[in-house]
């Protein structure tokens, strides 16, 4: 029998698990769509930003602090990467590309477990946040409602960079014909490292601002690449909206699904790529022939 | 030795060594396991050729990364110890069988360690590279049951023994035996009649329980005999069960579930960063100030991490506890030389560890050779062994170790004595008349060669 409090309490879950997947996801997507590299160090980076703000939250008891050193040093960390190891990858073939990122993201994985350990770290969500809301229909943990409005502000702010500023004027041109951005003289490697740096940072902003929800371990990531990869499938490779559509429903799936059986919730998440793969093999807001 | 050698008639020199071999024999008296020199034993698995040298091998392999890799990591302190141990001629070794001195039967103990990553596939690979590569004389590792009995065929097929360390599903020792493996962690269905009493006794009769499973043998085995045992004993029922694949980051769905499913108790059989993010959870879901928290199957390191505000009052069955020190002499011992090098109290996953080690050096000087019929002949004796949980012995039907379930519970902040000490001892129960008959999970052992 349908319970209906379980029900909309479920509906509601899969929004709030559904908005982290979309940060997530839209950071994927846009290094791919404009680098076309496929960026398998991407729970790496989710990691790491859980990693740096827990480590600043250590020194300074401070949330607000936490969260802008993780995501500052991801950003870092991915500029980093980027001119050092992944630009000599843009002419390779993706296999290449596919190693080398998964290779680094082991190498950031162990490097973490090396330094701090395989104990989960946590960092406690700030003292406005804490407790329970009770919704009327439901009780919910004060911090995850932080979380969806943390994230919608995050997606808003990349919304606003890619669509309303020239950097992301470009950035959404070179995602359409990067040759083409090329010829008129913008220089587009730099552009890539933005890029690249963005992308991180927003998995590394999502990581730390997880972190009060899920204690940080250093193979956090590990899951969340492969339910991100299904987020991009689904939603479209390279588009930011097909991301946060994507994140969304794949939110709702896992939710829904394990209110019936929760053993099938990842089944059913990948039962739906399969299917959207076969109906719209571009995904529900991709674009045939894109990158 | 080259060609010319061997084809040389004996030297004066090798005579006298042979000669000197013999006296020293005798000199040792009948103690002496003559089985040691005997070299008429047929060839099976890597003897002799594991063990010809002046050392022999042992192949570990443990989660180090993944959900059970803090488990693995505390499994991996417990074997390095017990080997540092048995090659230095350690008195704690000495008190566990007074037959194991220094080595096992006088070889240099070395080892390997492997990931697993608690993948059956990946833990029978490098296991079996172990056995191929390094000539592997015993096996040993795991914290996820699937990988215990993966790795119990691989000790059948191979011929080589496999000690597996946290494995707490119903078919390690059950329907997944093996002739070739001996479990020293307690089958789920003996933690279920140990905290059942304890759980009717404390939080009374017709209760409604709430499982939060992990989604494989432990966790499914585990279930049905808590769910088993409580009916019987209390008539307590199930709201729900919500099952979970190993490695869930996000409980949320299933804390909902949870929330509206009308429990009183929750039983958590997740183990590793499973257990504690899925406390960590119900904690911020507000499930645990409505409903009594249970953990049947303890995992070491939890209330380390999730914390003693969480954890107090909290049951939870395990394998051990350092506190039982103030009963039992060896686990004093025990404690102290891990607190020496670790700075922390040991958890259960070393502790186990360490007590496979030893019971295994104690079955090969016993067998007084490393032949594997002879030493699961030794091991089939069900001779009493003495351990940090007081006397304990194999069954000889299932290879399972008769011993006591420690019963804790979680000791409120203020009452901590010390940094470790999270939990009070409730009851260490005896394990021998709460174990099921040897076949009753359809154990049959296979051949010895």
């Amino acid at each position: 029998m349908l319970n209906w409090a379980n029900f909309v309490s479920q509906c509601f879950n899969g929004l709030v698990l559904g908005a982290l997947l979309a940060l997530i996801s839209s950071g994927l997507t846009i290094i791919y769509g404009t680098l076309g590299v496929l960026n398998l160090a991407h729970g790496a980076m989710f990691m790491l930003g859980g990693y740096a703000g827990w480590l600043a939250y250590e020194y300074s008891h401070s949330y607000v602090v936490a969260v802008v050193a993780g995501s500052l040093f991801v950003l870092v960390a991915g500029i980093f990467l980027e001119r050092t190891i992944i630009r000599f990858f843009y002419g390779r073939p993706p296999e290449d590309q596919i190693l080398v990122t998964f290779g680094l993201g082991i190498v950031i994985v162990e490097l973490v477990r090396l330094g701090f350990g395989s104990l989960s770290k946590s960092v406690p969500a700030p003292e406005w946040a804490t407790g329970i809301t009770s919704l009327g229909f439901m009780i919910y943990p004060t911090y995850r409602l932080a979380v969806v409005a943390i994230v919608a502000v995050a997606l808003l702010a990349l919304y606003v960079l890619l669509y309303r500023t020239r950097l992301g004027m470009i950035v959404r041109a070179g995602i359409e014909d990067a040759q083409m951005v090329d010829a008129l003289g913008i220089n587009a490697y730099r552009v890539f490292m933005v890029v690249f740096g963005i992308g991180a940072m927003a998995a590394g902003f999502a990581g730390i601002v997880n972190a009060p929800v899920a204690p940080i371990t250093p193979d956090i990531g590990g899951d969340i690449l492969v339910q991100t990869f299904v987020v991009v499938v689904i939603g479209g490779v390279g588009s930011f909206p097909g991301a946060v559509l994507g994140g969304l429903i794949a939110g709702e799936i896992l939710s829904i699904t394990s209110m019936f059986d929760p053993a099938y919730s990842q089944v059913m998440l990948f039962a739906a790529m399969t299917l959207v793969l076969i109906v719209r093999p571009y995904g529900l807001l991709g674009t045939q022939g894109r990158a | 030795m080259d060609y010319r050698d061997s084809n040389d008639p004996p030297s004066r020199r090798r005579i006298l060594q042979a000669g000197a071999g013999l006296a020293g024999a005798t000199l040792l008296g009948s103690g002496f396991p003559l089985n040691a020199l005997a070299a008429d034993k047929p060839a099976l698995g890597n003897y002799p050729a594991g063990t010809s040298g002046s050392s022999v091998f042992i192949g570990i392999c443990t989660p180090r990364t993944g959900t059970y890799a803090a488990q693995g990591e505390d499994e991996i302190k417990g074997y390095e110890l017990a080997i540092e141990h048995l090659n230095s001629g350690n008195e704690l070794m000495h008190r566990i069988s007074p037959r194991i001195r220094k080595g096992v039967l006088g070889k240099t103990v070395k080892y390997g360690i492997a990931d697993s990553e608690a993948k059956p596939n990946t833990a029978v690979q490098a296991q079996s590279r172990f056995i191929s590569e390094n000539k592997a004389i015993m096996i040993s590792g795991s914290v996820s049951s699937a990988v215990a009995v993966a790795i119990n065929k691989l000790a059948e097929r191979e011929k080589v023994i496999y000690l597996p360390c946290i494995t707490g599903s119903n078919d390690t020792t059950g329907k997944d035996c093996v002739r070739y493996s001996f479990r020293q962690c307690f089958y789920a269905e003996t933690a279920a009649n140990a905290i059942g009493p304890v759980l009717v006794k404390n939080l009374g009769r017709n209760k409604k329980i709430a499982f939060l499973t992990p989604d494989y043998t432990y966790g499914h085995t585990v279930r049905q005999s808590m769910q088993d045992a409580l009916a019987s004993l209390g008539g307590w029922t199930v709201a729900t069960n919500q099952i979970s694949p190993l490695g869930t980051t996000d409980f949320s769905s299933h804390l909902l579930n949870v929330a509206n499913s009308g429990a009183d108790v929750v039983i958590n059989i997740n183990f590793g960063r499973d257990a504690v993010l899925s406390i960590k959870q119900a904690k911020q879901f507000g499930i645990l100030d409505q409903m009594t928290l249970v953990m049947p199957y303890n995992t070491p390191f939890l209330a380390k991490e999730v914390g003693a505000n969480i954890m107090q009052g909290v049951y939870a069955g395990t394998d051990y506890w350092w506190t039982v020190q103030d009963r039992f002499a060896l686990a004093k011992l025990f404690n102290e030389a891990f607190f020496k090098k670790h700075n922390y109290m040991p958890e259960w996953g070393a502790n186990s560890a360490y007590m496979q080690v030893a019971m295994w050096a104690d079955a090969v000087e016993r067998a007084g050779s490393f032949y594997p019929v002879d030493v699961i002949k030794a091991y089939e004796q069900g001779k009493t062994v003495q351990s940090t949980v007081g006397p304990v012995h194999f069954r000889p039907e299932d290879h399972q170790l008769v011993r006591p379930v420690i019963i804790v519970k979680g000791k409120k902040p203020g009452a901590m004595k010390s940094a470790d000490d999270y939990y009070d001892v409730v009851e260490v129960v005896d394990g021998g008349p709460l174990m099921q008959k040897p076949d009753a999970f359809g154990c049959k052992l296979g051949s010895y060669t």
